[in-house]
């Protein structure tokens, strides 16, 4: 059984981050560069899949500059066999991305592709769904339980009411919602213990063209602080003042 | 040729969008995968696709494939199912998308927040076709615009993944992202019963919705589709309570909509009273029964 997992580094999800003041990109000086939480959650599922079966292998894979090899670092020392760096500074949008992917899903022949539901930076929501539609293979997005038997897997996803269980045939695409599981932590040694694991540096095999530009990005219109009130008929005076009531 | 298409999950999320759809300014149809859908809104078809239920997202796609095949512009209400589904369909398609539309400059022009909200990007299309899923609370409902012709469709749909279980919730509470009063409980609201009896007798009360924090619902108080925020229910009541919340970037990103918001938190330090318009500094366990009792006057 083999697992894929794409992660990509994104800018630290708890990070007050702002837009630079010419709106051509975001202010990224003194931010700190993380896994996408989506995407360690992916791979600590992998991992605690590998551990219920030892016969799951575990690649990670990123698309980016260099400085991506500390997430998959991160992804080895959380307990990832192998990892791949496909190395270039384009711009890749989720499309590209899942143009990308798809070519490395070819070689690879993963039973599963587990990645996270959303990256936290550009919030798109939209690499794995388009991954699994290039593929054809079958998608469950939002999962919050994978159990994996034989060439199917049966996944429990979040949906806007409550839950629902699909089983997919395999290979398929799966995406990680938050309540999966809460990785575990991993300690500065544990990932420089991971340095000796493997990790194949490549070029990309395709060349984007974007299907879509950031030509601006500004600072939302902010909510201004209103008032503190003293007690609860204050609260309701002010309510009723509002017409909210 | 540009033309919209607005596909409608719901009945009522075709109407939820006819702002939008006026606001891009193309003609348009509708596709009504649950077959009611307002007839008054100024589209000229309205397409109605009888389906007892959603089927997987894969098997979805395809059957709806050859239908959206002569529109430059697909969307959707923003929500988790129509993110399963039209992203797959933008795949399918070989087009592009944009996430959480929440404002527009012109047809291949649109404003979506990023980053959790801290960033509001102007993306520019540079293929077609765009699908898009669109929050509606930025695009006011026209008044009724003349009526639609409407036909019926049949898809085909054949899904390798098949639906074995599945759980909604609902009941009689309004939808979260529609309802014109929400009340949502945090972290220290101890359990489901307590949460359901402080947070949803207040909700209940005003006739409103109930939300919750990732921090509620991660811990069992809450089950998940109550989840606000950047990952979760993005929502924009008249009115939104917030109780025992501190306001991390990630729970504002789905409230900052909201018309008044009005949190009740013991600390007077809390993040949270940096963006509430009434800010109550006090014990939600003792407010919210105080609130309750004097609302029943
Ligand atoms: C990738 C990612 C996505 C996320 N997505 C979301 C999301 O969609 N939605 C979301 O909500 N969070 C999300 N989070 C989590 C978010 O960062 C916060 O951890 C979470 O919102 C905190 O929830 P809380 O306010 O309930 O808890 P806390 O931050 O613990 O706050 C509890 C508050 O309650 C107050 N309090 C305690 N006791 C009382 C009392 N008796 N009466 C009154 N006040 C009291 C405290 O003063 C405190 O301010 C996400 C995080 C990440 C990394
Ligand atoms: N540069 C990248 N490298 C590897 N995986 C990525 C990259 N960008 C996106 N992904 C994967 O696609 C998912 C969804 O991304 P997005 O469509 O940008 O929200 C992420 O959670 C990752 O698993």
């Amino acid at each position: 059984m083999k697992i894929l997992v794409p992660v990509k580094r994104v800018v630290d999800p708890y990070a007050k981050v702002r837009p630079l003041p010419d709106g051509s990109g975001l202010d990224l000086g003194n931010v700190k560069f993380e896994i996408n939480p989506f995407d360690e959650i992916a791979v600590e599922e992998a991992v605690r899949q590998k551990e219920k079966d030892p016969s799951v292998e575990i690649t990670v894979v990123s698309i980016g500059t260099a400085e991506c090899e500390d997430q998959l670092r991160k992804a080895l020392a959380i307990g990832a066999d192998k990892a791949i760096l496909i190395e270039t500074t384009a711009v890749f949008d989720s499309p590209g991305i899942a143009g990308e992917l798809a070519e490395l899903a070819k070689e690879l022949s993963p039973d599963i592709i587990l990645m996270g539901k959303q990256a936290t930076d550009d919030d798109c929501n939209q690499a794995a769904q388009m991954l699994a539609a290039k593929l054809d293979w079958p998608q469950a997005t939002f999962a919050s339980k994978v159990v994996l038997s034989g060439q199917s897997a049966s996944v429990t996803r979040e949906t806007d009411s409550g839950e629902e269980t699909l089983q997919l045939p395999l290979p398929a695409v799966i995406t990680s919602d938050l309540r999966l599981n809460e990785p575990r932590y991993i300690a500065l040694p544990g990932i420089i213990k991971a340095r000796s694991k493997p990790l194949d540096r490549r070029p990309a095999k395709t060349s984007p063209s974007p299907k879509t530009r950031i030509a601006f990005m500004e600072t939302p219109a902010a909510r201004s602080a209103g008032r503190k009130i003293a007690n609860v008929d204050e609260l309701l005076s002010a309510l009723k003042e509002r017409g909210a009531l | 040729m540009s033309r919209l298409l607005l596909i409608a999950f719901q009945g009522h999320e075709a109407e939820q969008l006819s702002g939008f759809a006026q606001k891009l300014g193309l003609p348009y149809d509708v596709l009504s995968l649950d077959s009611k859908a307002a007839l008054d809104l100024g589209a000229d078809l309205v397409i109605q696709v009888a389906l007892s239920d959603i089927p997987p997202a894969d098997g979805l796609a395809k059957g709806l494939q050859p239908i959206v095949a002569p529109y430059s512009h697909i969307a959707a209400v923003s929500n988790m199912a129509t993110k399963d589904v039209l992203a797959r369909l933008a795949g399918l398609c070989d087009g592009s998308m944009v996430t959480d539309a929440v404002d527009l400059d012109s047809p291949t022009l649109f404003k979506r927040p990023m980053v959790a909200g801290s960033v509001i990007a102007t993306v520019k299309v540079l293929a077609l076709p765009v699908f898009l899923t669109v929050r509606p609370a930025g695009f006011p409902k026209p008044a009724k615009q003349g009526t639609s012709q409407t036909s019926q469709v049949s898809l085909v749909l054949k899904s390798k993944a098949s639906r074995i279980d599945s759980t909604s919730r609902g009941g009689a509470r309004p939808d979260l992202s529609q309802a014109k009063v929400v009340v949502s409980g945090g972290r220290p609201l101890k359990d489901a019963a307590t949460f359901e009896q402080v947070i949803g007798g207040l909700a209940d009360q005003l006739g409103g919705a109930v939300g919750a924090t990732r921090a509620a619902v991660d811990s069992g108080i809450a089950p998940n589709e109550l989840q606000v925020g950047q990952t979760g229910k993005i929502v924009a009541p008249d009115l939104y309570i917030a109780a025992g919340i501190s306001g991390s970037t990630q729970h504002m990103a789905g409230i900052k909509d909201s018309k008044t918001i009005v949190a009740i938190n013991k600390d007077p330090d809390a993040p949270i009273f940096e963006f509430a318009d009434l800010g109550l500094v006090a014990d939600l366990y003792q407010a919210i029964p105080e609130l309750r009792e004097k609302l029943g006057k």
